[in-house]
């Protein structure tokens, strides 16, 4: 297990120096004038875009840039975004309301779809499965542009149940409505791969023998059946946090969140390259790093899976 | 072992999601707003320097934090605020500024002659980069702070400007200073309004021409206000009122600058109650605006101007009858009362008639929607068969080039297709090689309220933004001589006649000027917005 952990660690280095040379470059092959962009439609002088390029070391080569960047990683500097401000304040400022965010809504998101999924699977072609089936559907059709508008309009403006809008040290109760917005992205597919899981699981053979040895329903489902339909279920949420921090980009948008994806919006939108491969770094790792947890709980799920 | 089970496993996990969740939830309340202080919306500032600011968001938080020499009247006249007199020489080249005695920055710093010097020095500075130096480009001296990258985007470094100071900047005593700028201009009064000429004070700098790294995060200015704390970057500005302020004292005692990434959220903000001011409505919401708001919702005139440019280096476009004809060809009521719901107002005339002297209508019957006349017209002038509209696609631009082809397809009988761009930079930079990209969609807002603001930079032969390739030497003439005119009557008069040739060339097709159009909550009252886009914070005031 141990050497397990380290060697995974160790490909984690490669990965994410692999990962922000990429991302590196590919923005490297995107900025073409972010400084135009700061003045808007007026052209920038001569005089301007000398000092700037000078500043941000536009001028030098890619791998002079690249290696300017690298150094600068290795000492925990960050950069400047092209405004000026230092990345690494800007990520200690964007990530924590994104984790937040992030947490609450995979929380809703995995307690409705294994309770609800658990439920369908169990009474599959039931009333209620039959329901699910049709509400996730609609979740899964309505995409988040139209999702998180609406929901800010009923329940923000209408009905005047949630706040509109939340800050960066929003409360609970302030997350809870994109929260909820955000967890629709992920509550039918993690719904309906736990109800096929634990359909297909309740006509195994090992479920039968349960039976057969005359244990109690409730530890036949709660045990035997639930703990081996979670291993698709527990791959799939780890890969949704990693999606809900990068994919909250409309969300945080809508509801004027000062977090990751708007960052990296506006990273993108301003060709702010050193901003945005700040953030995408981060969320490399992030990712990396949910994944190796994901792995060992696998281990933890099913002892037929061991590490070495 | 916590494999045993998996429900204390899940439960546990989802207790420690909850808690980092919910943790930092206490502190949203930590900076109560005062009694009496309203909060107005933004979007995120570039920068609060003042000479680093180009955009309407820093602009408008800066003007609460300082005080600016001139501000202008309701007809746009320059009158003077923190300055006691402002006078000139016979050829309006040496202008001589007169402050009144007394004030002081918000940290008890005295304001002097040095401080505007300093401020302006350090503002136009090349190696300083500060976004908004052009304004400076008048005083005498400007070119020697610059210098130029001798290879480009190589990888020679540039030489060090010839001069750190501007040659035209003396002070007299501490209140008095003069500017004397490279040529005759009569307009200066208006040009020191802008952001650009605030002061800094001695706390500003760490050494002679170095700006203290985190000044702008919270800013010190001679304003009616200062900083409270910090800047909170993505979030807020909170200002509050600084006690025996000399000048014009505001009506309100602070304003939250609540910082927003999208209209659409501030829109529901402002509905919600959560915001007193939206100072730009966004456009997909203008159709449910005056039912939300009723009589909250305000239009007040502001200085953008959209027009489409003729590219002039290709032969088609060269004779004014077909540029005529296209102008009579389009219903400009039409597109501001469908396509921009009465946001915006139709344009007939060079320059925005906002600024003195300008007038409303001075394009005439080129810029009536005339479909007969225009067809007659093209058809005689041999216009192209094939029309292009060249626009910029991140911008939102579709709907209306779009129902603009439309309307000339329908009036000329011609072939027009939009001819989308990704980014502007693209579609100026292919203007520049000489490339056919179709007509040019451009837009204009003014730096100071004078028609030279848009006579010069739009449409004279060496104008910064007169991509379109417009050459008259005649124009560029009565342009410079009524900058030169000893007085603003007569500087009207000549750019007057000179706009009567733009009437005649039609280089470009004026299509709309812009308005704010914004909304407020019922807290708030005498709510005005000025032609920068910014609200009036000396009138706004509580609703009693």
């Amino acid at each position: 297990m141990f050497r397990y952990i380290v060697r995974r660690l160790l490909q984690m280095v490669l990965t994410f120096f692999g990962a922000t040379f990429v991302v590196y470059a590919l923005m490297f092959a995107n900025v073409d004038d972010p400084f135009q962009a700061l003045v808007g439609d007026r052209p920038l002088t001569d005089s301007q875009r000398a000092a700037l390029n000078a500043r941000y070391h536009l001028d030098d080569g890619f791998f002079t840039q690249y290696w300017h960047y690298v150094k600068g990683l290795l000492t925990g500097d960050f950069g400047m975004s092209l405004t000026g401000r230092p990345i690494a304040e800007m990520l200690a400022q964007a990530w924590p309301v994104t984790v937040r965010l992030a947490l609450l809504s995979i929380v809703i998101a995995a307690v409705l779809a294994v309770g609800a999924g658990v439920l369908s699977g169990l009474r599959r072609g039931g009333v209620f499965d039959t329901v699910t089936l049709v509400l996730t559907l609609i979740v899964l059709a309505m995409p988040i542009v139209v999702l998180a508008p609406l929901a800010q309009l009923i329940f923000g403006i209408q009905l005047g149940w949630f706040p509109p809008t939340a800050t960066r040290d929003a409360n609970l109760y302030e997350l809870l409505l994109p929260a909820l917005v955000l967890g629709s992205l992920v509550v039918a597919t993690q719904l309906r791969v736990t109800r096929s899981s634990v359909a297909e699981n309740l006509r195994a053979d090992y479920v039968r023998t349960a039976r057969a040895k005359g244990l109690a329903p409730r530890r036949v489902i709660g045990v035997h059946v639930l703990r081996n339909s979670l291993i698709p279920v527990i791959t799939l949420i780890g890969v949704d946090i990693g999606a809900l921090m990068s994919g909250a980009v409309v969300t945080e948008g809508v509801f004027n969140i000062p977090g990751v994806g708007f960052n990296l919006f506006r990273g993108v939108r301003t060709e702010d390259g050193p901003l945005v491969v700040g953030f995408v770094s981060v969320l490399v790792i992030v990712f990396l790093v949910i994944n190796l947890i994901v792995d060992l709980l696998y281990a933890a799920l099913d002892p037929r899976i061991r590490y070495e | 072992m916590p494999g045993k089970s998996p429900w204390k496993m899940a439960a546990s996990l989802a207790a420690i999601a909850l808690v980092a969740a919910g943790c930092s939830g206490s502190t949203s309340e930590d900076t109560e707003t005062l009694p009496n202080s309203i909060s107005i919306g933004i979007i995120e500032p570039s920068s609060l320097i003042p000479s680093n600011s180009t955009e309407a968001n820093a602009s408008q938080v800066l003007a609460s934090l300082f005080y600016p020499l001139v501000r202008f009247d309701a007809r746009n006249t320059p009158y003077p605020v923190a300055a006691q007199s402002i006078t000139h020489d016979k050829a309006n080249r040496v202008w001589t500024v007169r402050l009144k005695p007394g004030f002081t920055f918000s940290n008890g710093e005295p304001v002097t002659a040095d401080n505007y010097l300093n401020a302006w020095n350090y503002g136009a500075y090349g190696p300083n980069a500060q976004l908004a130096s052009y304004f400076y480009g008048r005083i005498d001296g400007f070119a020697d702070l610059q210098s130029e990258d001798p290879d480009g985007t190589g990888p020679e470094k540039a030489p060090e400007p010839k001069a750190k100071k501007l040659r035209g900047l003396k002070k007299v005593n501490d209140l008095t200073f003069t500017v004397t700028l490279s040529e005759s201009f009569a307009g200066w009064q208006s040009v020191m309004g802008y952001d650009a000429f605030y002061p800094l004070p001695k706390a500003a700098f760490s050494g002679d021409g170095v700006l203290n790294k985190d000044f702008g995060e919270a800013p010190i200015g001679n304003g009616p206000f200062k900083v409270k704390g910090k800047w909170s970057h993505d979030e807020k500005i909170v200002v509050e009122q600084v006690p025996d302020f000399k000048g014009t004292v505001p009506k309100i005692a602070g304003i939250t600058w609540k910082i927003y990434q999208d209209l659409g959220a501030q829109y529901a903000d402002l509905i919600a109650g959560n915001l007193d001011v939206e100072t730009k409505l966004p456009i997909e919401s203008l159709g449910s605006a005056s039912g939300d708001l009723g009589a909250r919702l305000g239009k007040t005139p502001s200085s953008s101007f959209s027009f489409m440019g003729f590219p002039l280096y290709e032969d088609k476009w060269k004779n004014p009858d077909v540029r005529r004809a296209l102008s009579m060809a389009i219903n400009r009521e039409e597109m501001t009362d469908q396509v921009f719901l009465g946001s915006e107002t139709p344009a007939k005339s060079f320059v925005s008639p906002v600024v003195q002297g300008a007038r409303p209508n001075s394009c005439g019957q080129w810029c009536e929607y005339n479909p007969t006349r225009a067809r007659q017209l093209y058809t005689a002038a041999k216009g192209p068969r094939d029309i292009k509209i060249g626009y910029n696609s991140d911008g939102g631009h579709k709907a209306w080039i779009d129902a603009m082809c439309n309307q000339i397809k329908g009036s000329l009988g011609v072939n027009c297709t939009g001819a989308p761009q990704p980014k502007l930079k693209v579609l100026l930079d292919k203007v520049r090689a000489g490339e056919d990209v179709g007509l040019i969609r451009l837009g204009w807002t003014m730096d100071y309220p004078l028609m030279e603001s848009y006579l010069g930079p739009l449409y004279t032969t060496d104008g910064s933004s007169n991509y379109y390739g417009y050459k008259n030497s005649t124009y560029d003439s009565l342009v410079r001589q009524g900058s030169a005119a000893p007085t603003t009557a007569q500087s009207e008069k000549l750019w007057r006649e000179a706009e009567d040739l733009l009437v005649r060339d039609m280089p470009v097709l004026p299509l709309r000027f812009g308005q704010n159009v914004f909304g407020y909550s019922d807290r708030v009252t005498d709510v005005t917005m000025d032609l920068y886009q910014k609200v009036d914070i000396y009138s706004i005031d509580i609703a009693s």
